[in-house]
Order: structure tokens, then C-alpha cells, then sequence
């Protein structure tokens, strides 16, 4: 009796959607050179969801994340967060880390702001480190690691305050192919076990498709969204089967057409196979 | 001692030894007299001679310039962290810094002397040489702090005290040694400009009046003496800034990056 009346819930739940997260509603942003960045953006953000912001550059993708993040307001339009102040979290394009403090007090960053003391931060700094997969690295300088180290510890000190919103503005662009990869697998992972929302500003299509479950493709001049893309994967969380899968490369394929035409270009003919 | 650091002391010492040597050969075979060029060995003497003399106005030119440097460290530092903090001071003060550095400083010594005793007109000067290039170091450090480092300290609602002492004053650490390794030749110099200035007014007894004193009793070694223990002054204090850069910066700053080979 019990379970039935537990599936019916469930139900419901699936049936009457959540509110979003946060809507972004009319969002107009003009720059004070008069460079329009966005023009009458709306966005919904899902509670959960792995959202990538795709487009070339000057389609605003950034300044979606600095309103989001509070670094600045629109001009126009409004910004609605379901929670008050929630906990965010920022990963830049750079690994933006403080050279002159160790790897722990960069992550222990957020926290110190808030007024923690170092010793109370410990375990939360350490458990950080040890989901980025950086454990006994807490003594290293930045300039003693590679590109790759640093940027997880950028994501290090954005998790360790436990964000429920992940803000990451092409963390990985900076790195090469294989440390991409690898760092692209590495988050799809953390990002099931964390389950947090995460928005994803990128320019490539592939990791766009990879990480994401949907994807909104922006166009620029001025700034605005254009098109929305829902990834289907066979399994719950990504795994790196998943660049193998027929469902992938398809996704792919639209995903890129969609990119082309933001871009004003008509989509590229697909090439007939030379074996008949 | 790898090849490198033997090559790197080893040849410039050898260049020194050979100019030394040919000075000294040249002296004596044309037997050049001492009142016009003295030949290394009787500067060498001259100043083991003279020691007690040259060696209390070492000490004096020396505490007038640590003091001017100290005084230009404190007084930089706060101004330029009062230019940080306000844009509408940094406009009111900046150009007056400028003035006052573009000024030869020679200039503005007999001026200080009708003012002040002697011997603070002597800091004053000193004082006046090290402020600046402190100032406008330190001005351009404390506003070059990584702004994506900025935008992080304002999403994660720091304080502006916070912002100050975690990401300005660090920042601002290597801009600020680089002035300081600057400022410690100058003041240096300054001191013994200005006591130079001074010195007709009657007053001191620093290496730059001994300077001008052993002209006028052509007693050319002991000039060449006292000129001598500034050059090594001055070397010293560049010396130990220099160290003192390296410890502090050697873990986090590019400029103090080894690279491995």
C-alpha cells in the first residue's frame, strides 16, 4: 500500500516540473562602451542540471555567468533565484590562484572570507582536494604545478564551500587536448556524486555534448539565445563510453549545425563515405 | 659551484684584477704623480691608514642613508595605500610626487639648509631621492592585483580590510622590493649629493665631505679612498635588498624562478 502511494508521488513530481533554480527573464546587458552584450535574454536553470552555454565569442556566454555569479547586474530584465543567496561556487578560464599561498590556503580561500579558521577548515579543505583528486598536494605552490593541477585546484576551491550552483567559464579552453579530456571525465564524475547545478560557458561542441544534459546554443551581436539541445545518454551519469555511443556523435552533429547557424552560416554537407 | 656560478664570479674578478694591474703599471712607469692619479696600492694604503677617519664618516653616511631609507619605506607605503584606497587623494598628491622627484635634488639643498639644521637638511635630501620611485612602485603594485582575483573576493562577500591584507598588499610585495632595490641606491647617492651641497655651510663629516675635503688639501689617495668605501656601500646595500627580495619572493614570484635545465 505503502509503495504504490510512494510511485504515485513520484509521479506527480515528474508530471508538475520544479520551479527553476533561477530565470533569467528579458535580461538586457549593455556594457558601458555601449557594446551590447545581451539582448533580451531568457533562461531557465533546472535544480540538478548540467546547463553548457555555447557560442562564439561575444555571445555574451561569460556575462551570463557575472550576473549570475552577482559580479554585475543587467541593464534591463530581471534575475530570479528561487533560494535567497545561494551558495555559488566560480571557476575561471584561468586558474586565477594566489601564487604567493600554498595549495591549501588557496582552497581554504572561500572559507577564510567567511571568517573559518584555518584548523576548522581542514577537513573541509582536504575533502576538496581529495575530489579533485589532488590529496597531498596541499604544501605545493601553484607555479610548481602543471596548468591541469592548477585548474583543479581552481574547482577545488570553488566545491569546498559546498556550492548548490557551479559557475565554470571555459575552465578547460586554456588546456591541451589530453588534459582536457581527462579533466572533462573527472568532472562528469565529481558532478554525479556532487549532484550540484552546474552552468558550463565553452567553445567546443564536444565537451559541450559530453558533459551536458542540455545545451543552449547563444549567437553574438547582439548576445542572445538561439537554440536549445536535450542530451540523451544511455546511462544516468557520464562515463567515457559515452563518446562512443551512436547517440553522441549524432548529438554532436546537431549540436554543431545549430552552432553553424547562430553563426550565420549554413551548415556543412556531410561527406559520402568513400567505401560504397 | 656549478660552471656557471665560476664563470659568472670568476670573470668579471679577472677583468677587475687586469684593470687594477694596468693601473698600476701605468702609474709607475710613467710616474704618474700622486696628487693626480694614485696607483691602486697607495689608495689600498691610504685607507688602512686613515681607517679611524674614513671609517666614522662611513658610519655617518651610512646611518643618514638607512635612516632616509627606512623613513622613505614608511612614509611611501602609507601614502601609496592612501592612493589605493582613494582615487580623489591619488589625483590631489600624485602631481606634487612628481615635482618633487623631477627637481634635482641639488637644487633643492641649499633651499632646505636656510630651514633646517644642516644635518636634517642631509636626511631631508636623502629622503626626498629614495621616496619616489618606493611611492610610484608601490602605487602600481597595489592596483595590479589579478582583477578575476578581485571579482572572487567580491562574490565570496570579502571585506575591504580582507581584500586589503589577502590579495592588495601581497600583490603589491614584488612591485614594492623592486622600488626598494631602487630607492637604496638612490638614497645613497642623495646623502652624499646633498652633504656634498651642505658641506660648504661648514657642517659634517660624512664620506662626501671627506670627499671634498681631500680636494681641497689635494690629498688625492684619500679622495679616491673615501670614494672607494661608497662604491662598496652602495654595492652592499644593493647586495642585501637584493637578498632580502629573494627570501621573501623565492617560493611564489616568477622573477626568482630557477630555471630547471
Amino acid at each position: 500500500m505503502n509503495k504504490i502511494a510512494t510511485l504515485t508521488t513520484k509521479e506527480a513530481a515528474i508530471r508538475v516540473a520544479p520551479p527553476p533554480l533561477v530565470t533569467l527573464r528579458g535580461v538586457h546587458k549593455v556594457f558601458a562602451n555601449q557594446v551590447t552584450a545581451l539582448e533580451g535574454l531568457n533562461l531557465d536553470i533546472r535544480a540538478g542540471e548540467f546547463l553548457s552555454l555555447l557560442g562564439p565569442s561575444g555571445c555574451g556566454k561569460s556575462t551570463v555567468l557575472r550576473l549570475l555569479a552577482g559580479l554585475t547586474g543587467p541593464t534591463r530584465g530581471e534575475i530570479v533565484w528561487l533560494t535567497k543567496c545561494p551558495e555559488l561556487g566560480f571557476v575561471f578560464q584561468e586558474p586565477t590562484l594566489t601564487p604567493w599561498s600554498d595549495v591549501f590556503t588557496n582552497v581554504w580561500l572561500p572559507l577564510r572570507l567567511s571568517g573559518v579558521s584555518k584548523e576548522k577548515a581542514r577537513p573541509r579543505v582536504e575533502e576538496a582536494l581529495e575530489q579533485v583528486g589532488l590529496a597531498g598536494f596541499a604544501k605545493a605552490y601553484p607555479r610548481q604545478l602543471s596548468g591541469g593541477m592548477k585548474m583543479r585546484v581552481s574547482i577545488a576551491r570553488a566545491l569546498v564551500t559546498r556550492p548548490t550552483v557551479l559557475l565554470m567559464d571555459e575552465p578547460f579552453a586554456a588546456l591541451d587536448e589530453i588534459t582536457r579530456l581527462k579533466l572533462n571525465d573527472d568532472l562528469a564524475a565529481l558532478r554525479s556524486a556532487l549532484g550540484a547545478t552546474v552552468v558550463f560557458v565553452t567553445h567546443s561542441v564536444f565537451e559541450s555534448v559530453y558533459l551536458s544534459d542540455r545545451i543552449v546554443v547563444m549567437a553574438a551581436r547582439p548576445g542572445r539565445a538561439v537554440a536549445e539541445i536535450n542530451v540523451e545518454s544511455p546511462t544516468e551519469s557520464r562515463q567515457e563510453g559515452f563518446r562512443l555511443c551512436q547517440a553522441y556523435a549524432d548529438t554532436c552533429v546537431q549540436t554543431s549545425e545549430a552552432l553553424h547557424i547562430a553563426m550565420g552560416d549554413r551548415p556543412p554537407k556531410m561527406l559520402k563515405s568513400g567505401v560504397a | 659551484m656549478s660552471k656557471d656560478d665560476f664563470v659568472g664570479y670568476a670573470v668579471p674578478a679577472i677583468t677587475l684584477g687586469l684593470g687594477l694591474f694596468a693601473w698600476e703599471g701605468l702609474v709607475r712607469y710613467f710616474a704618474v704623480p700622486s696628487y693626480l692619479l694614485p696607483a691602486p696600492s697607495l689608495i689600498i694604503s691610504t685607507l688602512i691608514i686613515d681607517w679611524s677617519v674614513l671609517s666614522a664618516s662611513l658610519w655617518v653616511t651610512l646611518s643618514i642613508t638607512l635612516k632616509a631609507l627606512g623613513v622613505a619605506v614608511i612614509g611611501s607605503v602609507a601614502l601609496a595605500i592612501l592612493f589605493s584606497q582613494s582615487r580623489l587623494v591619488e589625483r590631489a598628491f600624485y602631481p606634487f610626487a612628481v615635482a618633487m622627484q623631477v627637481t634635482p635634488i641639488v637644487a633643492i639643498a641649499p633651499l632646505l639648509l636656510i630651514y633646517l639644521t644642516p644635518g636634517v637638511a642631509v636626511l631631508v635630501c636623502a629622503f626626498l631621492v629614495a621616496f619616489f620611485p618606493l611611492l610610484a612602485n608601490t602605487t602600481l603594485g597595489l592596483s595590479s592585483a589579478d582583477h578575476n582575483l578581485v571579482d572572487l573576493f567580491q562574490m565570496y562577500r570579502a571585506s575591504r580590510m580582507q581584500q586589503f591584507m589577502l590579495l592588495r598588499l601581497p600583490s603589491a610585495l614584488p612591485y614594492f622590493l623592486a622600488g626598494l632595490r631602487i630607492s637604496g641606491g638612490l638614497a645613497l647617492i642623495g646623502a652624499i649629493v646633498a652633504e656634498i651641497a651642505a658641506g660648504s655651510a661648514g657642517q659634517g663629516s660624512g664620506l662626501a665631505y671627506r670627499i671634498v675635503e681631500s680636494g681641497f688639501r689635494l690629498n688625492i689617495p684619500r679622495m679616491f679612498a673615501a670614494l672607494l668605501l661608497i662604491s662598496v656601500a652602495g654595492i652592499t646595500i644593493h647586495l642585501l635588498l637584493t637578498a632580502l627580495s629573494h627570501w621573501l619572493l623565492r617560493d611564489w614570484h616568477d622573477s626568482e624562478r630557477g630555471r630547471e635545465t
